[in-house]
């Protein structure tokens, strides 16, 4: 049995958040009835506040907002996490003011940081000042018996990187997630030559995390839920047997399981997306597995965003969404289905806030 | 009087490619009308990203890619927080003064006009369902 956060457990978090007190996680730490063993820890995942420039030092207050709130929250995990991972577009247009204060609202946190590049902190300078300032675009490293990656997933080919009359405009073409004028991601040959001579060090039962901004398998390519290479990285990760892939970019829950891999989106902090089937003129490849989340209600700020943590147990996770305006959901593996589930939202639906 | 009322008859029916009579039209018209259709959506697709309609520099194709969540076909609807049945246009002026921090648009402004259009086209298809959620 697995238990969850209770709805009033994260009301009392929330107002632990005002007093300046604790958000009690003991609550989440889960019981899959295997024994706890390698690889039992909890991180946090912030990802997608898209923190935007008006002009000098004025920023969109709805973005800043939802990264501090998770930054505040995060910081009152008990027990602590033992790391956070920020999961990609930290900013909207790639600009150094954008990242710059993105990592001033992020400097509060009392844990270690690691980064995911997204499109929206790439498509200005092809990711300089992140290399420079904050992080490798692609990396491994090894916690607790759990090997963990991460890699760039959101680059394209030459010829589209190249062909733009500035730098600005190529980032504005791909900052627009509905553009027609944009171009497929991918991980790329080179990073999947690291990405091989990487795993080739790992001994086949490691569990093994990825981290990734954009999905790593294919659901949507009109706004990028997608990625062209998706089947060439899965067959490289295809001989371990527990890997988890954990993606951003989505702004919305989703999960699927192919083969041995489990796969978990994380929730923006700065603005919720549509699901795909929403759009009348296209179909989409939404896993069936994914018990899509309500629609949003626009009046209240942060619906449908939010931050999560993540419970690593025995390898495998279990994916708790800390949600401001929305009941929390919890999505983890289940060693009976042998995939993602939903743990108590698989039934739940509320007329009016159906998507049709 | 006379002679001015059937010159003005004569202007009316002599415009280049219509043709003599009410309910014929040719391939050319419904190409022309297509265009003017098309141009029409083009114009939406330009204030609904444009950084300026606002004035934070969001724009509504940040959160509603290809104007998809908005439904124009439940309008007129109830909403809840609007306290009544509302037209399309007074919840695209909600998100025009919340998420964009803007002025809101009056009804018969032409960008109002133009984004009705274009999210209007993006559901095409869709059958018309007004007073739905
Ligand atoms: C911060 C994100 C955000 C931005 C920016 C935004 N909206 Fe919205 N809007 C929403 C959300 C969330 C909803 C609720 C979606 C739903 O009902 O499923 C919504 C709902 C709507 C609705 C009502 C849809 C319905 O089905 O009843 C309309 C109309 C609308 N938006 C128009 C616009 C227009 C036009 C713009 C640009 C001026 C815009 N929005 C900008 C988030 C946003
Ligand atoms: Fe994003
Ligand atoms: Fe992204």
């Amino acid at each position: 049995m697995v238990k969850t956060l209770s709805r009033r457990a994260l009301v009392k978090g929330a107002s632990a958040l005002a007093a300046g007190g604790v958000l009690d996680m003991t609550l989440v730490k889960l019981a899959f009835g295997a024994p706890s063993g390698a690889g039992d820890f909890t991180f946090a995942y912030i990802s997608d506040s898209h923190i935007q420039q008006i002009e000098g030092g004025k920023f969109v207050r709805n973005w800043d907002r939802g990264l501090k709130r998770a930054v505040a929250e995060a910081n009152l995990l008990n027990p602590k996490p033992d790391f956070v991972m920020f999961g990609g577009d930290l900013a909207q247009l790639g600009k150094k003011e954008e990242l710059d204060h993105g990592l001033d609202l992020l400097s509060p946190l009392r844990y270690d940081v690691k980064y995911v590049l997204g499109e929206h902190d790439y498509y200005l300078d092809l990711g300089e000042y992140w290399a420079d300032k904050i992080s490798k675009h692609y990396y491994s490293w090894d916690h607790k018996g759990v090997h963990f990656i991460v890699l760039n997933s959101i680059i394209v080919d030459e010829a589209w990187t190249n062909k733009w009359a500035t730098p600005m405009e190529r980032m504005l073409v791909m900052a627009g997630l509905d553009d027609p004028r944009g171009s497929p991601f991918m991980v790329g040959e080179k990073q999947r030559q690291w990405l091989a001579a990487d795993l080739a060090k790992v001994p086949k039962s490691t569990p093994v995390v990825v981290f990734s901004h954009s999905p790593l398998q294919k659901i949507f390519k009109n706004w990028n839920f997608w990625t062209d290479d998706a089947e060439e990285v899965q067959a490289l990760l295809k001989p371990f047997s527990k890997v988890t892939v954990i993606y951003g970019h989505v702004h919305q829950i989703q999960y699927n399981q192919i083969g041995a891999i489990s796969f978990h989106s994380v929730m923006a902090t700065a603005w919720p997306w549509p699901y795909p089937e929403t759009y009348a003129q296209e179909g989409s490849l939404l896993p069936v597995m994914t018990v899509p989340m309500n629609r949003a209600d626009p009046f209240h700020e942060r619906d449908a965003t939010g931050w999560q943590f993540v419970d690593v147990h025995t390898g495998n996770v279990a994916l708790s969404y800390s949600l401001p305006d929305n009941s929390p959901r919890v999505v983890a593996y289940d060693e009976k289905l042998k995939r993602p589930r939903d743990l108590q939202y698989s039934e739940r639906t509320i007329p009016p806030h159906m998507h049709y | 009087m006379r002679i001015f009322l059937a010159a003005a008859l004569v202007a009316l029916a002599a415009p280049a490619f219509t043709p003599a009579r009410a309910d014929e039209f040719t391939k050319a018209d419904l190409e022309l009308w297509r265009k003017e259709y098309m141009a029409a959506v083009d114009k939406g697709r330009g204030v609904f990203t444009d950084p300026k309609l606002g004035t934070n520099g969001v724009v509504c194709a940040q959160c509603h890619p290809n104007g998809s969540n908005i439904h124009p076909e439940t309008y007129p609807k109830f909403q809840k927080q609007m306290g009544g049945v509302v037209p399309l246009w007074v919840m695209i002026n909600w998100c025009i003064q919340n998420p964009l921090e803007g002025e809101k648009l009056a009804p018969d402004d032409p960008r109002m006009f133009a984004i009705q259009t274009y999210i209007t086209h993006e559901r095409r298809g869709v059958k018309l369902d007004p007073g739905k959620h």
